[in-house]
């Protein structure tokens, strides 16, 4: 079991850390030319250079491109009007059609930014070479830069994350499905008759999975550090600290939830039901910034949200902890609530 | 060094069944006491009562002048349980298991060897295998031993043989025996009536009541009437038809044969037996009397109460 334990969560954090990526790469673009003028060719390489963008060819009609999405071998369709060239250059304005396959909506809208900004690009270059006495200039512009993962590297912002995942999966699990199997298998029963106190049990029920948790999370460190080359901007210790706490908390809940259960079935059902919506909720894979309020209030009470917003915090921020304090400090109290009231509901006599 | 045990008017309701329906009695000092009765008769839940594990509705019961619920503690102690289910650990070995024990109690193997050496050395051999591993009557004489880890002063065992075979049987109520002169109270419940006659006193219960309580021999003696072993070559219509026999107080099936409880004597009426069945058609007829046992006995107090 132990080195189940061990291996399974480095698997998942070699496997998720590079497939949980918003970014949407290869792009399947079909154009419809009517123009078939220098410059449509010219946009339409620009498309085809593009590291997003999968170019596969053109159709004569619209009818034929939209088929090619209907039947899902093509994700968007840029169509250019006839007369493109000569609209841009004697009206100074060209049409072109952007469709976008928006069965996966978050991707679809990822779709069509990237091809705003390739045709925004395209503009640009317009003015400067076709219209070099009028061009005077755009007024403001932009140039971003992005604070503590300058490449948008989806990896790092991922991993922290995911960490926190599989430290919560193993500490909710082992936790709630552990006494429940003494519960199923009756050992419980040979232990209550002991003279070994509430307290002694649930300590000795909940220590070994917390340093299992807590090794968990160093390897995981490890892999973090020496195979994505995330560099650790914070303090390894603070972090190994905040999870210590942490991980007193979802033990807890572990503990919790096999007080109310009887069989694993049971215990199973609930600690994935919790820790759904707690993942879901926690801000791993949506920004909660985007979540309705009643959602980002629901997350008071998340765990899993405290400790991955201080996690992230660490790890790529470099945040200490006067940074985070607040939210340590409801993580602790958290814990403390937790433990106590788990504790009191586990009871020896029924 | 062994306890008294008080029961006294101890009540127990699940849901909608009642376990125990005001039970009382009483355990002496260094005594064997076994309870006897079928699957629902209520020995488990008053052993978990007995053991602290369970609160009783109503009642009380005292071991020593320990009451169970406020100086569970205390009892906890002294009090060697032994799970109907096989409660130890199975991914454990034989030994680890006894020595977690031994520390749950803060005591160690070495301590208290004298005491359960007698169990402990017919599953030694086997002492790096995994409990789970374990035959059936290896795993009691295991649990035994871990019950007796910590030197009770008590010790309870519920239904210890049941699923166990007969000669493993056999040696567990021998090592039971031994025990008791170890001084120790020992409780223990069986659904088999032959190990009525190895306690010094026996309860026989059903439904959640003790029908009788007495030394196995006293029940035994205490049986009204007398009985046949009845037998021949169509069993089946036998019971039906016998049932209707006047002189027959009582009928039930006791193995392949049936008994009959009679008030009048035995030759009387295993005449008028021949002459009722030979009416009926039936062949082959041998009929007996015999020596009522324990189960007869049970059987008979079973039936009054039904019929009442």
């Amino acid at each position: 079991m132990l080195p189940i334990i061990i291996l399974i969560p480095i698997l998942q954090l070699l496997i998720l850390s590079y497939t949980a990526t918003f970014e949407i790469k290869n792009i399947r673009l079909v154009v419809v030319d009517h123009d078939h003028s220098p410059e449509s060719r010219n946009l339409i390489n620009k498309f085809s250079g593009s590291k997003f963008y999968k170019y596969l060819g053109q159709k004569d009609t619209y009818k034929e491109a939209e088929n090619s999405i209907a039947k899902g071998t093509a994700d968007q369709v840029l169509v250019i009007e006839p007369d493109f060239e000569k609209n841009l250059l004697t009206e100074r304005k060209g049409n072109v059609q952007i469709v976008t396959d928006a069965i996966n909506g978050s991707a679809a809208s990822l779709m069509a930014v990237y091809a705003m900004s390739i045709i925004n690009d395209f503009n640009g270059n317009i003015l400067v070479k076709k219209l070099p006495l009028k061009f005077k200039g755009i007024p403001v512009k932009t140039d971003s830069s992005f604070w503590y993962n300058p490449d948008l590297n989806y990896i790092t912002y991922m991993v922290p994350g995911i960490l926190v995942l599989l430290i919560t999966i193993i500490a909710l699990f082992l936790s709630s499905m552990n006494i429940v199997k003494e519960k199923e298998l009756g050992t419980i029963e040979q232990l209550n008759v002991t003279p070994i106190t509430r307290f002694e049990f649930i300590a000795g029920k909940l220590i070994p999975f917390w340093i299992i948790a807590l090794v968990d999370l160093f390897i995981g460190l490890l892999i973090a550090r020496y195979w994505f080359g995330i560099i650790m901007a914070g303090s390894p210790l603070l972090l190994v600290f905040v999870a210590a706490v942490y991980l007193i908390l979802v033990l807890s809940i572990g503990l919790f939830v096999s007080s109310l259960t009887e069989t694993m079935q049971q215990a199973m059902f609930i600690s994935w039901f919790v820790l759904v919506v707690f993942i879901l909720m926690s801000g791993l894979f949506t920004p909660v910034e985007s979540m309705p309020l009643w959602a980002q209030k629901l997350n008071l009470i998340n765990p899993l949200a405290y400790f991955i917003k201080i996690n992230r915090m660490i790890m790529l921020k470099g945040s200490t902890f006067s940074d985070f304090h607040n939210d340590f400090y409801i993580l602790a109290g958290y814990a403390a609530a937790m433990l106590t009231f788990s504790a009191i509901k586990h009871r020896k006599t029924s | 060094m062994s306890v008294t045990i008080n029961i006294k008017n101890l009540v127990k309701t699940y849901e909608k069944v009642e376990a125990l329906k005001g039970t009382s009695l009483q355990v002496k000092p260094n005594e064997l006491f076994g309870f006897i009765g079928p699957d629902g008769a209520g020995k488990t839940t008053l052993f978990r009562i007995l053991t602290s594990l369970l609160l009783a509705d109503s009642g009380t019961v005292t071991i020593d002048q320990w009451d169970v619920v406020k100086d569970y503690k205390k009892i906890r102690k002294i009090t060697g349980y032994m799970p109907g289910r096989f409660s130890l650990y199975m991914d454990l070995t034989v030994e680890e298991n006894l020595q977690f024990y031994a520390r749950l109690f803060g005591t160690s193997i070495k301590q208290n060897y004298d005491l359960i050496e007698d169990v402990y050395e017919q599953i030694a051999p086997f002492k790096h295998r995994r409990a789970g591993a374990l035959s059936g009557g290896m795993k009691q004489k295991l649990a035994l031993s871990c019950a007796l880890i910590h030197k009770p002063r008590l010790l309870i065992l519920d239904e210890p043989t049941t699923g166990v075979d007969a000669v493993s049987r056999k040696e567990f109520w021998e090592l039971l025996k031994k025990m008791q002169k170890k001084q120790m109270t020992i409780l223990v419940s069986t659904p088999y009536m032959d190990e009525a006659a190895l306690c010094d006193r026996v309860a026989l219960m059903q439904s959640g009541k003790i029908l009788s309580l007495d030394t196995p021999q006293q029940i035994v003696d205490d049986f009204k009437g007398n009985l046949l072993s009845v037998k021949t070559q169509n069993m089946y219509p036998l019971l039906k038809d016998l049932s209707a026999f006047e002189e027959g107080i009582q009928v039930y099936r006791f193995g392949d044969t049936l008994h009959l409880v009679s008030h009048y004597s035995p030759e009387k009426t295993k005449s008028d037996l021949t002459e009722y069945m030979t009416g009926k058609g039936y062949k082959d007829i041998s009929i007996e009397p015999v020596t009522p046992v324990i189960e007869d006995c049970f059987l008979a107090l079973m039936n009054n109460t039904t019929d009442a």
